[in-house]
């Protein structure tokens, strides 16, 4: 059995002419020349290793970057933003001494292939990212899209991930409190598993991923490292080393959340000690992100003892060391006189720590292993200073086409039975009809601080017991909109989620993203990114809720076909008091209800136009932020005044939608008169934005009625909450039972 | 009547939470010297007829399809005689 020497730093000086499998590991040929430049010489195959993850599209942003800075550019003017992008997670001020941490990402190809595990480990890895931050997580949510409800293969994902976020999360012990469940056949093989979570700390707690300080050690702790989600390792691993050691190594990597709920106690104990000086999260790249990024983001250079790893598997070979994504494990540097502590809070959780290296005063990141020094790079060439690319963009050619395929020519319902009928199809539409079959396979309500959860606007978790702060995070998005028009389809996502948080009483403060689009080699793919950052970007500078991170998920697509263009967004906010949240459930007959914003007729991309006539062409509704600021003003002060007793936002579905899960919810029907100078089909399905229906109690009306007119926003009074049926004057009337029946027995129908 | 058995094992590779648990709890209860655990599952299947390659493929089959997920798992199928079930029934 030969082996071949340890591909040290002088080893690869000495040897430039070996060849390496850079193009199997993804780099393109002037990338790796990049890093030959970089470096002076060929790189070692760890190195090869470091930077071909890290400058991967996933790690390195480097098709999207040039996109994203607007972000930041566009940044609006806001004094709740503590920390923004860049770090693990943004950080925003919600008063009282508290700061809330939040963020969507994306866990899409790892879930299709592994539904469970994938998305298991992808509520692990965003929970990790909130800990990072010193924060204690309060609450996840999880905005999911399928194929088509009856594909036989969606029956294979969807409940794996259903299950696999239910049982991660719930051992965990956190709340799954909103997100979404959207089927369209564009998601067939590329079904989209965001998940994102939130968590609380004191202002003093905040902490950041850096390494600095020489002399001060790096503690790896957690599980073990093992092959996980190395595919592209083992290639290297076979050219280094002897065909004898199992080669294939799986992509996928399970998970084990009470490792993660250790990790949890364990490190939020540690930064109670105030024994943390910087702190990373091992996920994406493993070791070899939390090192570099830890290296470039201090003052010194950093020094790391591979073998000092633990592993799982005794065969590892260095580089998949570096590249293994084993869950539930952080990487922490600690000043010398308090490792000790820091070890022995670790033993209590029962968590395996060791140091693994030190803080350096140079500017270089060093691994040795076996003695040889494997890995000798400046750290922000591997991190930070990655390749970025302004790949072309083009409008794509069959945009126009859509756009005029215009689907306010569909044929509407000519009689009052079609119209009931319609009304039925839609709300027991995949789409529409009750996800509770779904939702309550998680756990909404451990720990004792949820406020709302689904099928509420928004979720709301108290934070302070005494004064009753709370947060609200709602997640919206809607791909067919954005596939219409990416720029607005962009800012309706934002609306949406902005309206949905401040239908619950609650202040919108900030933004996350998760961007799911196809392959960024495409021109119209890139098109579309760009034009849906551009719309989010200047639609968070003009509501005043600055963007404070996020996640790209690029290539989602299979062979040409790439999925609709869905930028997720996902809006926090703060309520004083979460006594007085809105909640969306009618709660008492006789009070009045009102449809604030103005009606018009706006059918691209709407759910009624899926549902009918499978169709989708012509432009997604029209966007008024300011008027979207209005409406959430007005609908916070409602809340904190008590005129308003229900609210619920109108999105896809349109106003016929909203009420019936409004009345559904609270067990009351609604009579309801269709207002002049609309016709009942516009009035029940369109979907202009800017809009809610809000149940207003007797005594209040007058004082509700002067705040809208004297800020400007319509208001018009659309019917009565009363009696158990849904009733469209001189229409039709639908009872509850029935409309329960279609609501609710659609998921169980197709999925259990 | 024929008893075939599938053993089900998590890759080598992969995780396995439940065999570190009871690998873990071992030295706690005075048991020492397994320095790993791997927990696995074991279908014991009752083959109505003979036990011919026919039937043999069509076990691969539904333990490929559906006793092991074979993105993380392995399996393993394997014939016991009619003769050992009886003795082990006993």
């Amino acid at each position: 059995m030969s082996r071949t020497p340890l591909d040290t730093v002088e080893h690869a000086a000495e040897t430039p002419d070996v060849e390496l499998p850079w193009a199997e590991l993804g780099l393109k040929k002037d990338e790796y020349e990049r890093v030959v430049e970089i470096l002076g010489r060929r790189p070692t195959g760890a190195e090869l290793a470091m930077y071909s993850v890290m400058w991967s599209e996933h790690c390195s942003y480097k098709s999207s970057k040039v996109h994203l800075r607007q972000f930041g550019e566009k940044a609006p003017e806001s004094d709740a933003m503590l920390v923004g992008i860049g770090e693990n997670a943004g950080v925003v001020d919600v008063g009282q001494g508290y700061a809330v941490t939040f963020k969507v990402e994306s866990h899409n190809h790892p879930s299709y292939v592994e539904p469970y595990q994938g998305a298991a480990t992808g509520v692990g890895g965003i929970v990790r990212d909130i800990i990072a931050m010193g924060a204690r997580p309060v609450a996840v949510v999880d905005p999911l899209r399928f194929g088509a409800a009856d594909h036989p293969d969606t029956k294979r994902v969807l409940p794996g991930v259903v299950a696999g976020i239910g049982g991660y999360g719930n051992c965990l012990g956190l709340p799954n409190i909103g997100g979404e469940v959207v089927f369209d056949a564009c998601y067939q093989g590329n079904p989209l598993v965001n998940a994102g979570a939130i968590g609380v700390m004191r202002h003093e707690d905040i902490h950041l991923a850096k390494a600095s300080g020489a002399g001060n050690k790096v503690i790896l702790y957690g599980a073990r490292t093992g092959g996980d989600g190395i595919g592209g390792a083992s290639i290297l691993a076979s050219e280094t080393f002897d065909d004898a050691k199992p080669s294939k190594r799986p992509a996928v990597q399970v998970g084990d959340p009470f490792q993660e709920k250790l990790l949890i106690e364990c490190t939020l104990e540690a930064f109670q000690e105030k024994l943390v000086v910087g702190i990373q999260d091992l996920g994406a790249a493993g070791l070899s992100c939390a090192t570099s990024e830890l290296a470039s983001n201090g003052s010194g250079g950093m020094r790391v003892t591979l073998d000092d790893v633990p592993l799982r598997d005794s065969t590892l070979s260095p580089e998949e060391i570096l590249m293994s994504e084993s869950q539930e494990r952080m990487c922490a540097v600690v000043e010398p006189g308090k490792v000790d502590r820091f070890l022995e809070i670790c033993e209590k959780w029962d968590v395996i720590a060791t140091v693994i290296g030190e803080v350096t005063d140079g500017d270089r990141l060093e691994i040795y292993w076996h003695g040889g020094k494997i890995v000798d790079v400046d750290p922000r060439t591997v991190a930070h200073e990655g390749p970025v690319y302004e790949r072309p963009y083009a409008r794509p050619s069959w945009q126009d086409e859509l756009q005029a395929d215009d689907a306010n020519k569909l044929p509407r319902p000519q009689t009052s039975d079609e119209l009931k009928d319609q009304v039925l199809k839609l709300v027991g539409s995949p789409n529409q009809a009750s996800k509770q079959w779904i939702t309550q396979q998680y756990d909404h309500f451990v720990q004792g601080n949820t406020v709302l959860a689904q099928p509420e606007d928004s979720g709301m978790i108290r934070v302070d017991e005494e004064t009753g702060l709370g947060v609200a995070i709602a997640t919206d998005g809607n791909g067919r909109y954005a596939k219409l028009d990416p720029y607005t389809g962009a800012q309706l996502a934002l609306a949406e989620a902005y309206r949905n948080v401040a239908t619950t009483g609650a202040k919108p403060l900030a933004v996350s993203d998760c961007l799911n689009f196809g392959s960024p080699e495409d021109p119209a793919v890139m098109w579309q990114f760009a034009e849906a950052v551009r719309g989010l970007a200047d639609g968070c500078l003009q509501l005043g809720t600055p963007v404070t991170g996020g996640n790209v998920s690029l290539y989602n697509q299979t062979g040409e076909a790439a999925i609709h263009p869905t930028p997720v967004v996902a809006v926090l906010g703060v309520i004083d008091d979460v006594a007085r949240r809105t909640p969306v459930a009618f709660q008492e007959e006789g009070q009045l209800l009102y449809l604030l914003g103005d009606t018009r007729e706006e059918f691209g991309g709407s759910a009624w136009s899926q549902v009918i006539h499978d169709h989708l062409g012509g432009l997604p509704p029209k966007v008024d932020l300011d008027r979207e600021r209005l409406l959430g003003e007005i609908l916070i002060s409602a809340s904190r005044d008590g005129m308003i007793d229900s609210a619920h936002d109108l999105s896809d579905g349109g106003l016929v939608q909203a009420v019936v899960e409004s009345a559904l919810l609270g067990g009351k029907g609604a009579r309801l008169v269709v207002p002049d100078g609309l016709d009942a089909f516009t009035f029940l399905f369109s979907e202009s934005a800017g809009r809610a229906v809000v149940a207003v109690p007797r005594s209040e009306e007058v004082r509700f009625n002067d705040m809208c007119g004297a800020r400007g926003l319509p208001a018009t009074r659309i019917g009565v909450v009363d009696g158990d049926a849904v009733e469209v004057q001189g229409e039709f009337t639908l009872p509850l039972t029935e409309l329960r029946e279609a609501h609710e027995a659609t998921i169980p129908g197709l999925l259990a | 009547m024929a008893r075939v058995v599938v053993d089900v094992m998590l890759k080598p590779e992969i995780l396995d939470p439940q065999g570190q648990a009871v690998q873990r709890a071992l030295p706690r209860l005075g048991f020492e010297g397994i320095s790993d655990v791997r927990q696995g599952k074991r279908f014991e299947l009752e083959v109505d007829g003979p036990v011919d390659d026919a039937a043999l493929a069509r076990i691969h089959d539904l333990a490929e399809s559906f006793l092991a997920n074979t993105v993380i798992e392995d399996f393993t199928v394997k014939v016991e005689s009619a003769d050992v079930v009886a003795e082990a029934s006993k």
